[in-house]
Order: C-alpha cells, then structure tokens, then sequence
C-alpha cells in the first residue's frame, strides 16, 4: 500500500473548467467531478440553476502536487468564490499511478 | 395591464414565486431546467430566423445599429447611477450594469406572446435586436472593471471573448436563427410539432422554476438594500425611454418599438451571470442576481410589459407612424 493525499475541492460549478485547465499544469494526473450542494457562508448552493451550483473535485497525489494545488487554489480563489478545499491521507494499492 | 396576467406564462411565474415565498417543497430539477432552456432559446432563434427569411436585409441594419447603441449606452448610465448615486464599489457597480444592458431572451419571449394576444403586428426581424444586445453590454461593463483595476488576476481576453461568444445562449440563440432563416417556412413544417407548437406551455413551465428561483431571491432583499430596489425599477423604466426612443428614430412599428423597449428594460440571467463570475470576481453575485431576478425579472413580466407597450404607442404612435 502507498500512502497518496486526496484533495477535495468543494466549489462554484462555474470554475470547472478554469480549474482543470490549472489542474493539468500542475502535474495533476487525474480527478473525479461530481455535482454538490450543500449551504455554507456564502449562502446556500442548491444547485437549482447554473448560477447557484456547486461541484466537488476529488484529486489523489503525491504530497507535492498536492501542496502546489492548494496554493494555487488559494491564491486566486478564497478571496471571492465560494470554495473549501482539505487534505486527508489515503491509502492506495499503484504508487506510480497517482 | 389585466390582459398581461391572465397569460399563463406569467401566471406560472406568480405560482413559482408564491411556491417559493411561502417555502413549499416544490422543486424542478436542475436537468429539468437546464433542457427547458436549451429548447426554449433555440426556439427563439429558429423562430426568430423564419420570420428572418421573410423579410429583406435592408430593413434591418439601422434598427441593429440601434440596438447596438443601446447596449452601449444603457450600461453606461447604469454604471453611473449605481457608482455615484448608489455608491457601489467600481466591481460591484460594473457587475451590475453588465446585467442591465445584457437582455434577458425570456423576457422577450413573454413580450412577443403578449403582443400576439394584443393583436399588435411587429417586425418579424426581432430575434435580431435579441442577438445583438445580448454581448455589447457585458463586453462594455467588463471594460469599466478592468481600466479601475490595479491588482488581482485578469482574465485574458481571448478566453473571456471564447467565454462570452460561445456561450450557450449566443450558440443556441444565432444557430437557431441561422437554421431558421435557411430552412424558412415551409422547411419548418416537419419538425413544427416539437420546435414550435410546445413552445408556449413549456415557456410557462420554465416560467414556474423562475418563479421560485426569483423567490429564493426575493429573500435577500433586505440584505442588498432599498437603492438597489429602487434602481431594480427605476433602471428598466429609463432603459425603457431610451429604448421606445431607438425605436422611433430607426423606424420601428409601435410592435417592434414595444420589444426594443422591453429588451431595452430586461436584465440578463443567463448569459451576464457566467461571464461577470468569472470575468470580475469580486463584484457581490448577490447584487446583480437579487436586483436581475428578484426585482426587475417579475416588474418587467408583471407591470413592464404593457407600460411599454403604452409608451411606444404614444411616442411612435403620436407622429402619425
């Protein structure tokens, strides 16, 4: 078993494309979009229309790639999206796939 | 005013926005949404570029420039209202501009049924004006954004201008017309039953999800303050003005006067939201969304309508055109 980091980036849907074009610069080999709602500070994202829609990126890599992502994220995201992002260890079974 | 309302599609709207209000369980789903509009701005265009095929070329390059300038224009004067009679911050006062001089491709859609139902002919070239006001304004409120702008990332132009031409609604909207206006009436017929005679009941259905979406908009009015309300009303009335004006002076019919006014009057939804987001993030989404559809989405349906049509009956009417 390889010990990877899995970045989770809960989102404005709007930046879904902006972000896995940043993604694929930043060495990030693969990630997994699904739709999201859910209500936090910045109201809530029903996800009933485009405007207030959310996604959730799920990104597994190696500790660096996963620094270089959240630094990007927050340096031109946090100020005016909605957007968290957390870092949790996971285990798993390629260690040159991720 | 009473014959605007007892169109169902306003109708469906008032319900959504009671639905709403009142915190039912009602709920369209999002792919509902999303496939309601994709049908319904495709069929603005396609009906939009069959009318097209009837009429001659000539006839419609001034009333376009026309409309042009309105898109200009319109942003401009909001923008300067909001940054120095409202005292937003240069973002938020762009933001909100963008939306007032973009159109809104629904709002028109209920203006052309309730002309029909008025028995008011207009020209058949009107999805034009539609198409053509949709991007100046974003383009021209962006521009305000960016020369008070000294820090934070900009957006480069090539991927804003792919953001704003090939968003879905300018796809949907001159593919439709251009397939419109090469197949013509009678290439129509075969796919008239889905394109066409669905067109009305299910702009009332879309009308009913933005009834709620309006609704859930309505709640934070009390957060964006009584100026912005007052400028949610005041806005479409000049814009309005300005637009029964364009409409004289470029030789529309009070029909056609009528629409330019009311997409003069409209605020955008669709397409200013995506490209304001992403274009100036720092402008309060809550700003332009609450005023665009909490205020001046359900004026325009409700009172709007047929004040404009009053108004381009007096002053187009008034020279004996």
């Amino acid at each position: 078993m390889w010990t990877k980091k899995l970045v989770t980036i809960i989102t404005e849907k709007i930046l879904e494309d902006e972000l896995i074009d940043q993604f694929k610069k930043l060495d990030v080999k693969g990630f997994t979009v699904t739709d999201a709602r859910g209500e936090g500070t910045r109201g809530v994202r029903s996800a009933g229309w485009d405007q207030s829609a959310n996604i959730r990126f799920e990104i597994v890599c190696d500790g660096l790639t996963a620094e270089k992502v959240c630094s990007y994220l927050q340096t031109n995201f946090y100020a005016n999206y909605a957007m968290i992002v957390f870092v949790s260890n996971v285990e798993t079974l390629r260690n040159d796939k991720f | 005013m009473i014959d605007n309302l007892l169109n169902p599609a306003v109708l469906f709207f008032v319900l959504g926005i009671v639905a709403g209000v009142l915190k039912s369980d009602l709920k369209v789903p999002q792919a509902l949404y999303e496939s309601l509009s994709l049908y319904l701005l495709i069929v603005i265009g396609m009906k939009g570029g069959v009318e097209l095929s009837k009429t001659s070329i000539q006839s419609v390059g001034l009333p376009v420039m026309g409309a042009l300038a309105l898109g200009v224009v319109i942003p401009l004067v909001a923008y300067v209202i909001l940054k120095y009679l409202g005292k937003f911050s240069v973002p938020d006062a762009a933001a909100i501009a963008a939306h007032y001089g973009s159109v809104s491709a629904v709002t028109y859609a209920v203006c052309l049924s309730f002309l029909q139902k008025m028995n008011v002919p207009f020209e058949g070239f009107s999805a034009v004006l539609l198409v053509t006001m949709e991007v100046p304004a974003i383009v021209v409120a962006i521009m305000i954004a960016r020369l008070h702008r000294s820090k934070t990332q900009v957006l480069p132009w090539g991927k804003f201008f792919h953001e704003v031409f090939l968003s879905k609604s300018i796809v949907l909207l001159v593919g439709g017309l251009l397939i419109g206006a090469v197949v013509g009436e009678s290439g129509m017929q075969p796919v008239k039953n889905v394109f066409f005679d669905p067109f009305k009941g299910l702009l009332a259905f879309f009308l009913l999800e933005m009834g709620l979406v309006a609704a859930s908009r309505i709640k934070d009015l009390k957060k964006v303050g009584i100026f912005l309300v007052l400028f949610g009303i005041g806005m479409p009335l000049i814009s309005a003005l300005l637009g029964c004006w364009i409409g004289k002076v470029t030789g529309l019919s009070v029909g056609g006067t009528a629409i330019l006014a009311t997409l003069a009057a409209s605020a955008s939804y669709i397409a200013a939201p995506a490209a304001v987001r992403i274009a100036i993030p720092d402008a309060n989404p809550s700003y332009y969304l609450t005023a665009s559809l909490g205020i001046t989405f359900p004026f325009n349906l409700t009172i709007g309508l047929p004040l404009y049509l009053r108004w381009a009956e007096w002053i187009v009417g008034k020279s004996g055109v």
